[in-house]
């Protein structure tokens, strides 16, 4: 039998002390990823601290109209907030497209973040995996990879980071808090994330015990244009073959503003910086979006199985830019229903 | 809810079981309490060829709540090896002729290895962690591209009930006279059945009688195959499984694990539960193959068929020639002189793959009806009027005229419902903001398949007006137990509300395994024969008494309402009846003996399948807008449950077309979707407005009740109307299943 222990957190930093000091201690927050794999035998801690308890489930708007999020504020909450909509209209959308109503009711922002990859490689406990076994391989590179991504990847991993959510922060520009043994600390959204290069099996730049507090998004008045595209294979309760976060700022037919990231496509959430630079100061046109969506897919490097993503990722760049370029306001989110 | 005879058979009545079903209440065979149980846990192969060279079980025997380690080196050798025959012929039914564990081959990934039993499934589930294999691995076969060079035409297919060969006419001759000639190869991943309740059985010894808590479809079939592998005479199993938590095929064969568990139980002394996890589902029970059908078509300008040739390919296992019969209704329900059906299977590292719903007919007709798709588009005529210029009013292959049709009905009912008429049959005509609409129509058809052996059934009317009629059939879903209550009440003459049915339990009358769409045809035969046989007893009893007002009358003038014998004005009750006889009870049985294979009839279901989609060719989006399909099922037994069985199979066949898929990994021979999360089921969102229209036809032929199934004719012909709404959105057409994003790109 292999024995697990539970402890309930009552505050941060005894939460913060449990885990940084046993190596086999985990957080526990919504359970969503972390009993899944723990059932999988992916993950083996000898014990689950619980931070259920600790005050951080608050979703505020700034007063400079930014926001900030608690790191166990819940997916459904978050999305349900009328200043979430309101401010950040891709963050409700990325959050009501992904998952179930079930796990978005259970799941908090913060393990969101830390969600693991759904490559069934990594998965099963037993094929090859640098991610789970550090120098064992990559069964996803020669194996079934439709799933899997074409941009950040490296030849030690292709495994697709999966949240829609991080999509959306990672535009944005958001600011990821966290108490660690050495204290607190904030990183730049896009630093959270780390390609996988030499070493997919560390994928964000925390110690052991290092705990998400909060999630800062700073205002940005252009968000509240902006929309979250999902395509995927079936209309709810699966991950994106290609999503894409736009928030877009048009003036006289020209584009003054836009943030852009991918999701489904790449080993972390994908900040569209070369999209975004073609497209700032260029008008609205179609030949325009094609020209950004290719020149941000021109580094990809798909297997044979995923290819398609490279096209199906434009086409999507260029259907979120005409959505919102034409000025008639938030697209409706995932394609908009036929 | 009182329905008043004889009205009962047909009416919506609400299922018997629903609040129990709802509430927790209804046991699973599963969660059915057994004291001092043990738990087993299965270990599977990692390797999908080869051989297991060691099995270290001690690290897994040492550990505490630890009974058992069953492998090859200590499983006893079974008795006897049963052949493969499908479960409706009612005899012992293995889902394939290999027993694991006798040996140390391995055949296909996932294959049983091992079997830990411990005192909770807990410690059983990490003891199973624990046990060391060691593999000598060859390479495996496992998919199309692997096996197409290596190929043979079997004798017979599935099972032994269906040749590998069948031809009429002059294919050849009849292509060459054609005028328009259609020509396609279709490709089709593997399908897994995936019931929300997976395989499990509960073994209980007493000395040396043996009680299965089983979910299967048919519990005579598990104790007729696990009496065989064990040498256990009949009369010492007993198997029940009253609810079961869908099927769809996977439980219709009796896989391993019924006689694992019975094996582990003896092992250790106690009662053992064996339940499969639902990665396990994908390795142990069966699934639709991998394949490949090949099909030409050649007609005459005015649309009259010449030929057709349907080939197919698949993969089958190391021991059994299984092919699901895909080939088998395409040369029948056309009039066509030319016809030529081959199956080619190859050798692979699969386990022998199974019934799945509509098994052959849902892939058969997809090829089928987009090639009578793509003919309609070449000739420029109308889809539904190219079927009907080639109905055919009896079975194109027996020359036998059907028992009964409705097929011209379900065309012409199925289109006016769904406004077919006066469709514009351009492709690509109609836009609506990034979406292409697309309609699209299939003919749908199922064999009415009844079973090889009497099916009985028991009916009790106690003095109380009560009445209990009993079969031994568990209900997996279909609405069984509320069917045949109506049925048993309308034959009895008695109130829906005054009737119980009792089933699931191998001490009832025997029932063939539910499976092929037979289930309420020949369960609800016995239980008239049994329910109306006991109204004539009890009226002959009636019109011999002579303190009963009906004595002397003639026992046809006699008629039964709410348990009250009526003849003229004279009227006497059940209940007075028995009552003052002092009979506490009365009991028949009724047994109906199914047609034999030379009946001279074609016997088939039909209906017609329209779908409308909406393809965002961007994107290469299929969603689909709305379904209707049009059956001719017989006799209705149950207007509700028949309608959510066929609303059911139509959601399955959108299924089929948009989503469904297991893939074979080609280097490791093992299956890539093993969970709900990459096998892809239609949800909620996917689903559409689904409109089914019922129509009754006669039959006299098929069974008493003139009852023809609606199991799986709601999903055939389900994927070809979504394909060609498709193709009419886009003007692309696909003939690959599941039609994905990158198809449509």
């Amino acid at each position: 039998m292999r024995p697990i222990t539970y402890l309930r957190a009552t505050d941060t930093a005894t939460a913060v002390a449990a885990v940084s000091t046993d190596p086999t201690s985990d957080f526990l927050a919504g359970g969503t990823t972390e009993v899944d794999l723990l059932r999988q035998n992916v993950l083996n801690p000898r014990r689950l601290v619980d931070i259920n308890d600790l005050p951080l489930t608050g979703i505020e708007g700034t007063p400079d109209g930014g926001l900030r999020i608690g790191a166990l504020a819940r997916m459904s909450d978050v999305a349900a907030a009328p200043v979430v909509r309101e401010r950040f209209p891709l963050i409700a959308q990325a959050l009501e497209l992904g998952a179930s109503a079930q796990l978005r009711n259970m799941a908090s922002m913060g393990g969101n973040l830390l969600q693991r990859v759904r490559c069934s490689y990594f998965r099963d406990a037993e094929s090859a995996c640098n991610k789970r076994e550090p120098g064992t391989g990559c069964s996803a590179i020669e194996g079934f990879s439709r799933g899997h991504a074409v941009l950040g990847t490296s030849e030690h991993c292709i495994a697709t980071h999966p949240s829609d959510v991080a999509v959306a922060l990672t535009a944005l520009d958001t600011r990821v808090h966290t108490l660690g043994p050495n204290g607190e600390r904030a990183y730049p959204v896009d630093d959270f994330f780390l390609l996988p290069g030499d070493s997919p099996h560390r994928e964000h730049p925390l110690e052991h015990g290092e705990l998400i507090t909060g999630i800062e998004v700073p205002a940005m008045p252009l968000a509240r244009h902006s929309l979250y595209l999902k395509v995927r294979d079936r209309e709810s309760y699966e991950f994106a073959l290609v999503s894409v976060a736009l928030a877009l700022s048009v003036m006289n037919g020209t584009i003054a503003d836009v943030r852009m990231a991918l999701g489904g496509v790449a080993t972390k959430p994908w900040r569209a910086r070369r999209a975004e630079d073609f497209l700032i100061g260029a008008a609205t046109v179609r030949d325009n979006f094609a020209l950004a969506a290719r020149v941000e897919m021109a580094d990809a490097r798909p297997t044979p199985m995923n290819a398609f993503k490279v096209e199906l990722a434009q086409r999507a760049i260029v259907r979120a830019l005409d959505t919102l370029g034409d000025g008639t306001g938030p697209g409706a989110g995932s394609g908009s229903s036929p | 809810m009182t329905t008043t005879t004889p009205s009962a058979i047909g009416q919506p009545l609400d299922r018997v079981d629903g609040r129990p079903k709802v509430t927790g209440h209804a046991r699973y065979s599963a969660e059915i309490p057994v004291p001092d149980t043990a738990y087993a846990y299965v270990v599977g192969s990692r390797i999908a060829a080869g051989r297991v060279t060691d099995i270290d079980v001690s690290a897994a025997r040492a550990e505490e709540g630890v009974l058992a380690v069953l492998t090859h080196r200590n499983l006893p050798r079974i008795a006897e090896q049963p052949p493969l025959i499908p479960s409706l012929a009612g005899t012992a039914a293995p889902g394939q002729t290999f027993f694991p564990m006798q040996d140390d081959t391995v055949h296909y990934a996932g294959q049983q290895i091992a079997v830990v039993i411990a005192d909770t499934w807990e410690r059983a589930q990490h003891a199973a962690r624990l046990v060391r294999v060691s593999y000598a691995e060859s390479t495996p076969v496992t998919t199309l591209d692997q096996g197409r060079d290596d190929t043979y035409v079997p004798e017979k297919i599935f099972g032994g009930w269906i040749p590998g060969r069948i031809e009429r006419g002059d294919v050849a001759a009849g292509l060459a006279e054609a005028d328009v000639l259609v020509d396609g190869t279709f490709t089709y991943a593997a399908n897994n059945h995936n019931p929300i309740e997976p395989a499990c059985t509960t073994a209980q010894w007493e000395g040396d009688e043996l009680l299965l808590y089983d979910t299967t479809q048919g519990v005579n079939a598990t104790q007729m195959t696990v009496s065989r592998l064990l040498g256990l005479p009949m009369s010492k199993i007993r198997v029940m499984g009253h609810y079961v938590g869908g099927s769809f095929g996977c439980k219709a064969m009796i896989h391993a694990h019924s006689a694992l568990a019975a094996m582990a139980a003896r092992e250790v002394g106690r009662p053992v539960k064996l339940v499969l996890t639902r990665e396990q589902m994908f390795t142990s029970v069966g699934h639709r193959e991998e394949q490949e059908q090949h099909l030409t078509m050649g007609a005459t300008r005015d649309g009259r068929l010449t030929a057709i040739r349907h080939h197919k390919l698949s993969p089958t296992s190391h021991f059994d020639d299984w092919a699901e019969p895909s080939i088998g209704v395409s040369s029948e329900i056309y009039a066509c002189p030319n016809y030529e059906g081959v199956y080619r299977l190859f050798r692979a590292n699969t386990m022998t793959p199974t019934f799945m719903r509509a098994p052959g007919e849902a892939s058969g007709m997809y090829a089928l009806e987009c090639s009578m798709d793509e003919l309609a588009h070449e000739l420029g005529m109308d889809p539904v009027e190219l079927r009907l210029r080639n109905y055919t009013d009896v079975d194109a292959m027996s020359g036998r005229p059907w028992s009964s049709s409705g097929q011209r009905e379900c065309y012409e009912r199925g289109a006016r419902r769904f406004g077919w008429a006066g469709r514009d049959p351009r492709p690509g005509t109609r836009r609506e903001g990034n979406w292409l609409i697309g309609t699209g129509m299939a003919a749908a058809c199922y064999p009415v398949a009844p079973p090889a052996n009497p099916q009985r059934a028991r009916a009790r009317l106690y003095a109380d007006g009560t009445a209990v009629v009993q079969a031994a059939t568990p209900d997996f879903g279909t609405g069984v137990a509320t069917v045949m209550t109506q049925v048993a009440a309308e034959g009895l003459g008695v109130s829906v509300d005054r009737c119980r049915f009792e089933n699931g339990d191998t001490d009832l009358p025997n029932i063939a395994a539910a499976v092929g769409s037979a289930g309420a045809g020949m369960i609800s035969a016995a239980v008239h024969a049994a329910a109306t046989g006991l109204r004539e007893q009890l009226i002959k009893r009636a019109v011999t008494d002579p303190r009963s007002p009906l004595h002397g009358a003639d026992t046809v003038d006699v008629v039964v309402r709410d348990g009250v014998m009526i003849a003229g004005t004279a009227t006497d009750a059940y209940t007075e009846l028995l009552q003052r006889n002092f009979q506490p009870d009365a009991e028949a049985s009724g047994q109906w003996s199914p047609p034999s294979g030379d009946v001279p009839y074609g016997m088939m279901t039909f209906g017609a399948q329209f779908a409308e989609v909406a393809v965002d060719a961007e994107l290469g989006l299929v969603r689909v807008r709305r379904m209707t399909g049009a059956f001719a099922p017989g006799r209705v037994l149950n207007a509700r449950t028949a309608r959510s069985q066929l609303t059911g199979g139509m959601l399955w066949g959108l299924g089929q077309a948009l989503l469904e898929a297991n893939y074979m990994n080609p280097d490791t021979g093992r299956w890539v979707n093993s969970n709900l999360g990459e096998y892809l089921v239609a949800v909620n969102a996917d689903a559409p407005d689904v409109d089914v229209e019922l129509i009754e036809v006669e039959d006299s032929i098929v069974n008493p009740l003139g009852v023809k199934g609606v199991g799986e004719i709601g999903q055939v012909g389900a994927a070809a109307a979504i394909a060609n709404a498709v193709h009419h959105a886009t003007g692309r057409r696909v003939r690959k299943l599941p039609i994905t994003i990158e198809d449509l790109l």
